[in-house]
């Protein structure tokens, strides 16, 4: 037993639910207990589908219990079948279900009902929701395609020189992070490249068309989260090499080119060609990220603290291109994907920090508030811890709010994902020449503490003062900041009448060591000559110091002294 | 029952009309059994733990449970809320670890985090109430470490035993033993079911100026505060779902005022006026009292009346307000009632409601979803009251919709709301009409 205040991901079963409603087709049985119907919401609302979910749930009562929920299960997969006519069925249980072993997959398979029966044997109480999803892709593609299976030795017919190359992109799901958006930009990407994109899957995806993968040459994983196995199967039991390089960031994008090369025996030379690694121009890349990180009003993200967090394959993206490609400083990262947890291990020894391998959001927040990061890049809920903490934040991966799903195109993967990406990622932060001006004007009357980034004027909660905001091109209002508060896909609509409850106690009390050291007057007056943004940080580090050192008095000195301490 | 049960209320142009000679009690009701797109009673922990400040709600379920309350109630937004599950691992439905010391050691986790908390509700869910975990019993253990500096209660919310508001009602009942007796010889109010803050303030300076008191609300603002019971006490309902609390407080001496509910001026008319009889206070000094309020409701309700007049509605099942809230729809807006579907009927709770639907409509109690898509398709009425997971695909469909889980979470009930309720129903009627793409 595990107390668990809010979770990152939902059950196994939600995980089915994603790959059965991000398909046409396919129809799936759960049996249930009523409540459980809830799923429907992250859908119809999240993701604002004008459909619902092609899902049928048996929801039994207590009453049913001592009588017969086995021919509950079997009056709703007739009843489904017949309604929907599906080309497909997936037939499985949710928490409740498994204890009463009804197995209702088998009991289908039973009934012989002219389509294949996929039978989901999701465990509920040790496995999660991107585990569910992966493993029902897996076994509904396992179905579809074990009578197409070659026999064992058989080789692989080379592609026909007059054919272009076909690959399949596997992964895409809805309450994914951004993946319609991904699918559309690496479909572009790959037709650049002169590589057709044969099934795109789940999302998009007919049963019929599952039964087309083997045509393909290749298949490209874009989330291992949900299709790692499917590709590992296909490998094994089609030849079909996989492409593993997920394409976030412009780094990631170009080593995915090279591999989708690699595995379709095309020469992408040329194309990247037009890629000019290292060149300060600004048609070195297809994607502005580059010109514009080294443009010099990119300088002052040099060394910017941050702290990553979410799914695995996102958190893995977002790093390098933190490292890499904007030149911040990674002082936390960690992801609630434990199936993933070495990998994240390696990334943490990478970058010199210690992963935090939770899915226990407190853990997080403490970890946030311990590496004082000046940028959070996570899930939304490390948006409200960024938020509860004062520090700017963008989100990255999934669990997802109805915001991560916009209207404008909006992709992470590929050149376009890149843009995407930089402005995302910067605009939560203080602009350049904002920040100069800042230091610059810091002693005049005019501005005072109040003053904030005049695009961010919500965050810190005062107007900006009128010299700085006048003098500084106004960067556009980010929605994401100054939208009032989400609340879940239900009370984001109800909230406003309903009293908001302030949470009794802080949620974070160990942020700042305890103090036993006492400034000083002069002390104190010289922090507070050191700009209102990183005040915070230099007085918490001060105080650290001084407990670290025994210094029980902080003097003009010893705020010095830990500044060069804490020097990065 | 009989068709012509004597209201409280007589004369006034804004009272309820003496009951129809076809209505909808002798109705039969259309009886459905099949997928119920209704949430289950923990749901109602999203009201409950904002209502009583001092409580925390641990459900004990699986990670299902879990993620049914957050989405459901946007946990996020607080920094730590007051409400958790401990989630069942294979270990403890393998019997390797006692899952009774397993719930020990989460509570004490808990406890130890939390000093805050006075009220500790430990609640039942699916999982927990097939694999026969009892949670009476883990409560009283509890109680025996724990109290009285925390007083554990337990109750279910379990989907296989309630349907979404039913959750209030077993967190209620559950209360009830422990409320202490009531010495009053004179009659004392109770007003059961989950108000607004803002209403039940409103209501407080109503009834002190009919002078009805003491008065009491439950559930209270903190779940220590709890109020008395006994032989003296009259049960004033504001929610309709709490049918088994009020089983519990009259089997502890209550007595029971028939009454609608407080929806709509004629409704809150109707009410304070069950409650004035109870304690005697003369007609005009009700009139007194309540016509300012009233006048004021009626002419805010007006101009929503001209949106919603003549049009046709129809409810799926969802919070049990569904009766209350089409009387009020009916009688007070104009509109026309199609079907009223309702997760399940208590005649005691609607013995002051069922007379005043109309005989035309179609009363239907329980769900089998698709059919009643299907039925919904067929009437093609100009709003659905429905839940958020069927609302996008009706809208999709053609079809206005109102989300109703709206309904359980806004401040609805009394004069001042009276013409918030109405815009609720009239806002899709009227984004419709102004959007043109």
């Amino acid at each position: 037993m595990q107390l668990t205040l809010w979770t990152y991901e939902g059950p196994p079963h939600v995980g089915a639910m994603r790959i059965a409603t991000s398909m046409e087709g396919v129809h799936y049985v759960l049996h249930a207990p009523q409540g459980d119907t809830y799923a429907d919401l992250l859908f119809t609302m999240i993701e604002r589908r004008d459909r619902r979910p092609p899902v049928t749930y048996t929801t039994f009562q207590a009453r049913d219990l001592g009588g017969d929920t086995a021919e509950l299960v079997k009056t709703c997969v007739r009843d489904a079948y017949e309604r929907f006519k599906p080309q497909a069925m997936l037939v499985g249980e949710s928490c409740t279900a498994e204890l009463i072993q009804d197995q209702p997959g088998s009991l289908a398979q039973g009934m012989g009902i002219p389509i294949p029966i996929v039978n989901l044997e999701l465990p509920a109480y040790s496995k999660k929701e991107n585990w569910g999803a992966s493993e029902t892709f897996y076994h509904l593609v396992r179905t579809l395609l074990l009578p197409q299976v070659p026999a064992p030795g058989t080789t692989r017919e080379a592609r026909p020189a007059d054919r272009r190359p076909r690959a399949n992109l596997l992964g895409g799901t809805l309450l994914g992070f951004r993946n319609r958006d991904d699918v559309k930009e690496v479909t572009r990407l790959l037709g650049a490249l002169g590589v057709d994109v044969h099934v795109t899957a789940p999302a998009g995806a007919t049963p019929e068309l599952l039964q087309r993968i083997p045509e393909a040459d290749f298949n490209i994983c874009l989330y291992p989260e949900v299709a790692d196995t499917t590709c590992r199967w296909l490998e094994r039991s089609f030849r079909m090499p996989t492409v593993r390089t997920v394409p976030i960031g412009i780094g990631a994008t170009r080593d995915f080119i090279l591999e989708v090369g690699r595995v379709a025996g095309i020469d992408v030379q040329p194309f990247l060609d037009r890629e000019r690694i290292g060149q300060a121009t600004m048609d070195s890349s297809q994607s502005l990220l580059p010109w514009y990180s080294r443009s010099v009003d990119a300088t002052y993200l040099t060394g910017k603290r941050v702290f990553v967090f979410g799914d695995a394959t996102h958190v893995k993206a977002a790093a390098r291109i933190a490292a890499e490609e904007l030149g911040f400083t990674i002082v936390g990262l960690g992801t609630y994907s434990r199936e993933y947890a070495r990998d994240i291990r390696e990334l943490g020894a990478k970058y010199g920090v210690e992963p935090v391998i939770t899915d226990d959001y407190l853990d997080v927040e403490q970890a946030v508030a311990d590496a004082a990061p000046e940028l959070v890049l996570g899930t939304q809920m490390e948006r409200h811890i960024a938020k509860r903490l004062g520090v700017p934040c963008a989100v990255i991966s999934s669990p997802i709010h109805v915001q991560d799903v916009p209207a404008r195109y909006s992709p992470q993967m590929g050149f376009e994902g890149a843009n995407v990406i930089f402005d995302t990622w910067v605009h939560p932060l203080m602009m350049g020449l904002e920040e100069h001006l800042l230091q610059m004007f810091r002693e005049d009357f005019e501005f005072g503490d109040g003053a904030a980034p005049s695009h961010l004027a919500s965050v810190h909660g005062g107007a900006p003062s009128g010299a700085v905001a006048a003098a500084v091109a106004v960067a556009p209002a980010d929605e994401m900041l100054e939208r009032p508060e989400p609340a879940s896909i239900v009370a984001e609509i109800t909230e406003p009448d309903l009293p908001v409850i302030v949470p009794t106690t802080p949620a974070v009390t160990s942020a700042a060591v305890v103090v036993s050291a006492t400034w000083l007057p002069d002390a104190e007056r010289e922090l507070k000559k050191i700009p209102f943004f990183v005040r915070g940080k230099a007085k918490r580090n001060t105080e650290k110091y001084a407990v670290e050192h025994g210094i029980d008095r902080i003097t003009v000195d010893t705020l010095y002294e830990a500044k060069a301490h804490y020097a990065r | 029952m009989t068709a012509t049960i004597p209201l409280p209320v007589r004369g006034g142009c804004t009272d309820l009309p003496i009951a129809p000679t076809s209505n909808a009690t002798q109705l039969p009701v259309l009886k459905e059994r099949g997928q119920r797109e209704v949430f289950c009673g923990l749901t109602g922990i999203v009201w409950l733990h904002r209502k009583m400040q001092d409580a925390f709600f641990m459900v004990v379920g699986s990670r299902t449970c879990a993620h049914l309350v957050q989405s459901a109630a946007g946990v996020m937004i607080f920094a730590e809320p007051r409400f958790g599950t401990a989630i069942l691992g294979e270990r403890d439905l393998a019997g390797l670890a006692d899952a009774n010391d397993e719930l020990d050691r989460c509570v004490e986790q808990l406890l130890a985090r939390r000093p805050d908390i006075a009220t500790l509700f430990l609640v039942g869910s699916c999982p927990s109430e097939v694999i026969k975990l009892d949670l009476s019993r883990a409560a009283e253990r509890l109680n025996e470490r724990f109290f009285p500096r925390v007083r554990i209660l337990n109750y279910s919310g379990s989907g296989i035993e309630t349907t979404f508001t039913q959750g209030e009602d077993t967190c209620l009942k559950s209360m009830v033993p422990h409320l202490p007796a009531s010495t009053s010889t004179a009659p004392e109010l109770l007003v059961v079911g989950t108000l607004a803050d803002v209403v039940e303030d409103q209501f407080t300076r109503l009834f002190r100026e009919l002078g009805i008191g003491p008065v009491h609300f439950f559930p209270p603002r903190r779940a220590r505060d709890l109020p008395p019971i006994g032989p003296n006490t009259r049960l004033l309902l504001a929610q309709p779902f709490v049918s088994e609390t009020v089983r519990a407080l009259q089997a502890r001496g209550a007595t029971l005022l028939s009454s609608p509910y407080p929806f709509g001026v004629q409704g809150t008319n109707a009410w304070l006026r069950a409650a004035a009889s109870a304690f005697d206070v003369p007609e005009s000094r009700v009139i007194e009292v309540t016509r300012a309020p009233a006048e004021r409701a009626s002419k805010a309700l007006a101009r929503f009346r001209e949106r919603l007049a003549g049009k046709r509605l129809f409810f799926f099942p969802d919070s049990q307000l569904e009766l209350p809230l089409a009387r009020f729809m009916h009688h007070e807006c104009g509109m026309e009632l199609v079907e009223v579907g309702t997760p399940y009927l208590d005649r005691l709770l609607m013995e002051a409601e069922l007379p005043l639907l109309p005989g035309t409509i179609t009363l239907s109690e329980g769900q089998d979803v698709e059919k009643q898509l299907d039925r919904c398709r067929a009437a093609r009425p100009d709003l659905t009251v429905c839940g958020l997971g069927l609302a996008n695909p009706l809208e999709a469909e053609g079809l206005r919709t109102k989300w109703a889980i709206e309904l359980v979470f806004s401040p609805i009930h009394g004069y001042d709301q009276a013409a918030d309720l109405a815009e609720l129903f009239a806002r899709p009627l009227e984004r419709s009409s102004r959007l043109t793409v």
